[in-house]
């Protein structure tokens, strides 16, 4: 079994690993690793859902492009998102994230600026893909 | 960081040796070995690399807070000449463009507030938005951030936010030229939209301070600086607009660079050459989120003031000064005897400029610029003054904090937040956070000995200390 989400070193940020059995999934939960720096993501309710889409050939680029688009729309509409699902037709990726408006409640981790293209690697190893990057907090 | 290739120029001052073949511009590491030896190894890397981007001029150089970053590292400082195919580089400013700290005097002693601190304290955190998630009551119109992002600090100002004394203490008083807000993604705009007035999170903070101790009594004269004497310190950004502007370039720069057959040791390094469009483009939109940022500290900075007045009625403060670090400013530098036009990237770094620069506010031009180093929340901070560019090697530049030790991880291990506030209270130090978790991030054992920062940047020749400050009340993001 591998974990859906990890995190590894950095030295003043957070590096961010998202795995799973397709590059569409390991971006969906990079993406959790991504918001669960900022809440707890399972208490995040999905009140509302936002569709993503973006062109991007270049597989790496397209996670930074995803993780990216996430944070830029999230703050832009001061939501906090939960849930996420990625699709991919060649250099075309469509997606969605579900969330809700920050409340009191909802745990305060720290804010996430961005991701970058430190450490940045998409690879598969025994079936199972994974997805890295460094974010700045 | 392994010394094995470094070689000492001066006990303050190394040279990275290049490998058998390796074709790069000088680097130059202002530590002591103490220092050096706790940074990361990549901090070598990450600035070799930068010594081999076009156009540069000199050697690239890191402060003694240096750490890992991203393109370049954290404490990294790197001039480029446009005329000779320099460059300017998004890796090389970060995502969050002109952080910076303002620092205010105020007109308190330790013993008028230390009764009223926690009322202090409270009342700030009920009128700073801070932490993640928090917005500020401002919600400009794209056509309205249009207008900060050409005016800076002048607009806050013009729209009763802080005094017109204000401006003689804000590098560029307050308003670099060059903004272009044509060049800002809507996308920018709309994440800026309630985030004026606002903190973040991560490192950034609000602090009462006191004056613990003068090194430098003529500079601290001219500065209005006292032992005993209240200042309030305040780190912060450009917010959402900057991040996202730092995003969009990211990738805009990336493939420019390999486009234009820019052959990027890291892709981080992200840039252009700086007569190129991408490269102007990425000027007007950086200049611009600049611009927010010192809005967004003017905004605060009048925010501090009336929670200070509502608690104790006859507080004043004061703009000591504004320093922005995350920048890439064009400036004129002595080099080799002939005066150049040169952008130099400042990245987790301070510009200092030194005694009778004509840049300084007549008040300060005597001693030079006031360079801050911000501490962690519960060991203290530093104020330098700036040196000539004859003792300062690296183009007018300085530390500009204590510089992480530890990862964010290592430090979530070791400290819970709840205990560290508490132990901070009783060492008399107040957090105010909604971040438990961010305050275990940011234990003052995660970051470097900022005493030792401070020495090695005034024994470097970078700056001189004036006065050292300690901690009373900090609110977190």
């Amino acid at each position: 079994m591998h974990e859906p989400y990890a995190y590894f070193e950095h030295g003043a940020d957070v590096g961010i690993v998202g795995r799973g059995r397709s590059i569409e999934q390991a971006f969906e939960h990079a993406a959790v690793a991504v918001f669960a720096l900022m809440t707890r993501t399972d208490e995040v309710r999905p009140q509302q859902s936002m569709a993503i889409e973006f062109e991007e050939a270049d597989i790496e680029l397209a996670l930074v492009a995803w993780l990216n688009r996430l944070l830029g729309e999230a703050r832009s509409r001061a939501l906090v998102f939960g849930r996420f699902q990625l699709r991919r037709h060649g250099s075309h990726w469509s997606g969605a994230a579900q969330g809700e408006p920050w409340r009191e409640n909802l745990e305060r981790g720290v804010e996430v600026k961005g991701a970058t293209l430190t450490a940045l690697a998409v690879t598969q190893q025994d079936g199972v893909w994974e997805a890295r990057c460094v974010v700045d907090v | 960081m392994d010394l094995a290739r470094l070689k000492e120029i001066n006990p303050w001052c190394y040279a990275l040796a290049p490998l058998p073949g390796e074709e790069r511009a000088p680097v130059r590491l202002y530590a002591n070995a103490e220092l050096l030896r706790g940074m990361d190894a990549k901090v070598l890397e990450q600035i070799a690399n930068v010594a081999r981007l076009p156009g540069l001029v000199g050697a690239a150089m890191t402060m003694p807070d240096a750490h890992w970053g991203y393109g370049f590292p954290i404490g990294g400082v790197a001039a480029f000449d446009a005329e000779a195919g320099g460059i300017i580089s998004a890796g090389g400013v970060g995502f969050d463009i002109s952080c910076g700290i303002r620092c205010l005097r105020s007109n308190l002693d330790l013993p008028v507030i230390a009764p009223r601190l926690e009322r202090l304290a409270d009342q700030l955190f009920r009128s700073i938005p801070a932490g993640v998630g928090e917005e500020g009551k401002l919600k400009l119109s794209p056509a309205e951030l249009d207008a900060v992002m050409r005016g800076g600090a002048q607009w806050a100002l013009h729209h009763g936010y802080g005094e017109a004394s204000d401006l003689d203490y804000i590098e560029e008083r307050g308003c670099v030229a060059g903004a272009e807000p044509k060049a800002v993604s809507d996308l920018a705009k709309q994440r800026q939209r309630g985030e004026m007035g606002t903190l973040g999170s991560g490192n950034h903070y609000l602090e009462i301070q006191v004056v613990e101790r003068i090194y430098d009594a003529q500079a601290a004269a001219a500065y209005g600086l006292a032992e005993g004497q209240v200042l309030v310190s305040i780190h912060c950004g450009s917010r959402g607009l900057g991040h996202q502007v730092g995003t969009d370039y990211l990738l805009t720069l990336a493939k420019a660079a390999s486009r234009l057959g820019l052959h990027l040791p890291d892709r981080e390094l992200a840039c252009a050459p700086i007569r190129s469009p991408e490269g102007q483009q990425y000027l007007g939109a950086m200049n611009a989120a600049i611009n927010i940022a010192l809005a967004n500290r003017q905004i605060l900075t009048h925010l501090a003031r009336a929670a200070f007045r509502a608690v104790l009625p006859d507080a004043r403060l004061e703009t000591l000064y504004d320093v922005s670090h995350n920048t890439c400013k064009a400036e004129t530098h002595v080099v080799e005897g002939k005066p150049r036009l040169l952008y130099v990237h400042r990245k987790g770094a301070t510009r200092a400029f030194g005694p009778g620069h004509a840049a300084l506010p007549e008040r300060y031009r005597a001693v030079g610029q006031p360079v801050i180093i911000g501490g962690s929340m519960g060991t203290g901070s530093w104020i330098l003054a700036g040196n000539a560019e004859e003792q300062n090697g690296a183009y007018a530049s300085a530390s500009h904090g204590a510089g992480r030790a530890m990862s964010r991880h290592q430090a979530l291990r070791k400290w819970n937040g709840r205990e560290l506030i508490h132990e901070l209270a009783t060492n008399g130090i107040l957090i105010r956070t909604r971040s438990m978790r961010g305050a275990a991030e940011e234990a003052p054992g995660a970051y470097k000995d900022v005493d030792m920062v401070a020495e090695a940047t005034e024994r470097a020749g970078l700056a001189r200390r004036v006065a050292l400050l300690r901690p009373k009340a900090c609110v977190k993001g």
